[in-house]
């Protein structure tokens, strides 16, 4: 007890070391990078499509900080493995917004886990920019001040793509649902009725799926004597595969629509030799004939991650193009508000006016109304062959 | 069709939790310990199929043979680590340490497998054979046939051979036991090395049914630890035959009700079915002698 420290001295490291804690949690404008924070599915059945993610954001940081970084500041990433669980992505966007000091964070893959972000995006006042879930609430949900912006599909732009899609190509009369028992295939069981009440066709059912699910034939046997004539499919990677193989064994041949759930993974390992009958929707493709800009993305890609030896590793191109875009769209942003706080980030959103992007060229890509800088327009039809991505020629 | 459908998923699944269950009987009855990381050892089984069979490329029978030594070591490093230090001292904390020893396997395996489920292809999955109506691979024919043999071998083990009985002495008075020469100690291992096993093999069997990833262990332990307790955890035809209803009584509810309801009917069925036979199945009440 003798060698124990002075009062006097105690004091003094415990002063010291408060005074530290404050300092270190000083606000940003004293750091010496812009953060940008990354939620994220980058473990599972979706580490592909987190990692794409990685990928898309990375590259276009290089070439912001090749240019000079915004602000005078380089950029830094900071990546969060949200595990696909809602409470571990809420938990992640905590610590990127109040430890991290993030300027902006982007969000990964599941729309469950989005929608248990966006609350705290709004209420922390920091914005939240979706690159991959598709979930049509999570933009437009409803907030006075909304921070969560898109550049992704939106399942209900996306449900009635799906619904054109069956009646032009298969002549689809009396479709079927095969969902995922989640939120993100309850939104599309509502995007996807309300495409179809618009187009005044009926439906056979509407069944759900677990994603640990074996064995989905009493689900499609049911759809089957319903008299489904064609299937609209969302679900992640491998549940997709699971429906595809039961469909195998059914011996049931029926088109097979789906949302861009197959594309978060290996695919065609999982789903075996019946994979490229499921045509899947997506918003970027890097095979086919490419824009300049396109196979430069490419090149840079290539050379970035030398792991990169054929197509079939580039996939999912979604998930890199729509980060690329969204990265740089977002470094647009904190130039014009030339600041890192999260409310004129915002409002310099919706100033952008024009950028020359990689999925296409954005003119006022944000407004109050419309958060969401891709629509159905930009949305193209692909199938997977022994692994490689490749779109659909209509 | 369905109903045809709904009973063969039942067998070869339930087969497959009978299985996993015998894992735990067979550690039960020798040490009255359990290994509660059986469900990461089903997987650790499928992982190491998988790396030895498809990324290594060795033949299917050397990477089997391969994949269950390895199990059964894992077992072996189970027993000495993580219950021998506690059950000798009578203490209760094997239980939570090898709850704990499966999760760091089951991260272990993340880090070294990859985050991706992988397919593991099989001649026996790759075409279906239809049968009365309804597609079926063969792979779930051959399931239930060897987890069925599998209980009944161990069944002639422990009445029939002399090893069998030494095992079973072991739990009944360790003392005595050491006394007439048996190598407790030894005997309690060897349990767990076969408790291992089991599960690795039912993970190779299932594996080409599902994907193989990291995590796929987890759901697939607590339920077979609920049918080992459903059947009487201290009979093996108890077990096995708990693993059997269980599984049918799964598929049914999937195939008639949907699958959002399978989990909620499956474990509370085992929790009536406890409350009328508190003993499960075929168990029967443990007998002291004072």
């Amino acid at each position: 007890m003798r060698d124990f420290m002075s009062r006097r001295s105690l004091v003094k490291t415990v002063t010291g070391a408060v005074a530290a804690m404050v300092l270190s949690a000083s606000p940003a404008a004293a750091q010496a990078t812009i953060k940008f924070g990354l939620v994220a599915a980058l473990s599972g059945q979706s580490a592909k499509s987190g990692e794409a993610i990685t990928r898309g954001l990375s590259l276009a940081i290089d070439e912001i900080n090749a240019k000079g970084g915004i602000l005078g500041k380089k950029v830094e990433l900071i990546a969060r493995d949200d595990e696909s669980n809602p409470a571990k992505g809420v938990l992640a966007a905590r610590e990127l917004v109040q430890r991290q000091h993030v300027a902006a964070f982007f969000g990964g893959v599941d729309t469950p886990v989005s929608l248990a972000i966006v609350p705290f995006a709004n209420q922390a006042k920091v914005p939240f920019i979706g690159v991959w879930a598709a979930g049509t609430a999570i933009t437009k949900n409803g907030a006075a001040e909304n921070y969560v912006f898109r550049v992704s599909a939106v399942d209900e732009l996306v449900d009635v793509a799906l619904v054109d899609y069956a009646a032009k190509k298969y002549g689809a009369k009396k479709p079927g649902m095969i969902l995922i028992d989640n939120a993100w295939g309850e939104s599309n069981e509502a995007g996807l009725k309300a495409a179809l009440a618009a187009k005044k066709m009926p439906y056979a059912a509407i069944e759900k799926f677990q994603t640990e699910d074996v064995d989905v034939v009493p689900q499609l046997t049911r759809l089957k004597n319903a008299g489904a004539d064609a299937l609209f499919m969302v679900a992640n990677v491998a549940p997709s595969s699971q429906v595809v193989k039961s469909l195998d064994r059914m011996a049931w041949n029926v088109p097979i629509i789906s949302h861009w759930g197959p594309a978060g993974g290996r695919f065609s390992e999982l789903a075996g030799p019946s994979a490229p009958k499921v045509h899947f929707i997506e918003t970027y493709s890097f095979s086919g004939k490419l824009s300049p800009k396109g196979t430069a993305v490419l090149a840079a890609l290539k050379k970035k991650y030398p792991d990169i030896k054929s197509m079939a590793d580039v996939t999912p191109a979604v998930g890199i193009a729509n980060a690329y875009d969204a990265m740089h769209l977002t470094a647009l942003a904190v130039a014009k508000a030339g600041s890192t706080e999260g409310p004129k980030i915002r409002q310099a959103f919706y100033q952008i006016d024009s950028y020359d992007g990689l999925i296409k060229t954005y003119k006022m890509p944000f407004s109050p109304a419309n958060q969401d800088a891709l629509s159905s327009g930009d949305y193209m039809f692909t199938y997977f062959k022994q692994g490689e991505i490749l779109p659909l020629t209509n | 069709m369905l109903f045809i459908s709904a009973i063969v998923s039942g067998l070869s699944l339930g087969s497959m939790y009978g299985l996993i269950a015998l894992g735990f009987h067979v550690t039960y009855v020798v040490s009255k310990t359990v290994n509660f990381s059986q469900g990461s050892a089903v997987m650790l089984g499928a992982v190491l199929g998988y790396t030895f069979a498809v990324t290594a490329g060795l033949p299917l029978p050397l990477a089997f043979a391969l994949a269950l030594i390895l199990c059964g070591a894992f077992g072996l490093l189970v027993e000495r680590v993580l219950v021998r230090p506690f059950a000798g001292r009578n203490s209760e904390a094997w239980l939570m340490a090898t709850v704990a020893g499966g999760i760091l396997l089951d991260n272990t395996v993340l880090f070294a497998f990859g985050k991706e489920p992988r397919n593991f292809p099989s001649a026996l999955a790759n075409a279906p054979l239809m049968l009365f109506g309804t597609g079926v691979y063969a792979l779930q024919l051959v399931i239930p046939v060897v987890g069925i043999g599998i209980a009944m071998m161990l069944q002639l083990l422990f009445r029939r051979t002399r090893t069998g009985k030494q095992m079973l002495a072991v739990v009944q008075n360790s003392d005595a036991a050491r006394l007439m020469g048996i190598d407790v100690q030894r005997m309690i291992a060897a349990s767990y090395a076969a408790s291992t096993i089991f599960a690795g093999l039912a993970g190779l069997l299932i594996a080409p049914l599902v994907s193989v990833q990291s995590d796929m262990g987890m759901v697939l332990g607590i339920k077979a630890f609920a049918v080992a307790v459903l059947g009487g955890i201290a009979s093996g035809w108890g077990v096995m035959l708990a693993g059997l209803a269980y599984g049918l009584f799964e598929a049914m509810v999937t195939a008639f009700a949907g699958s959002v309801y399978t989990q909620i009917a499956g474990f509370s069925i085992v929790i009536l079915a406890l409350a009328v036979m508190p003993n499960g199945f075929l168990g029967r009440a443990s007998v002291f002698k004072v």
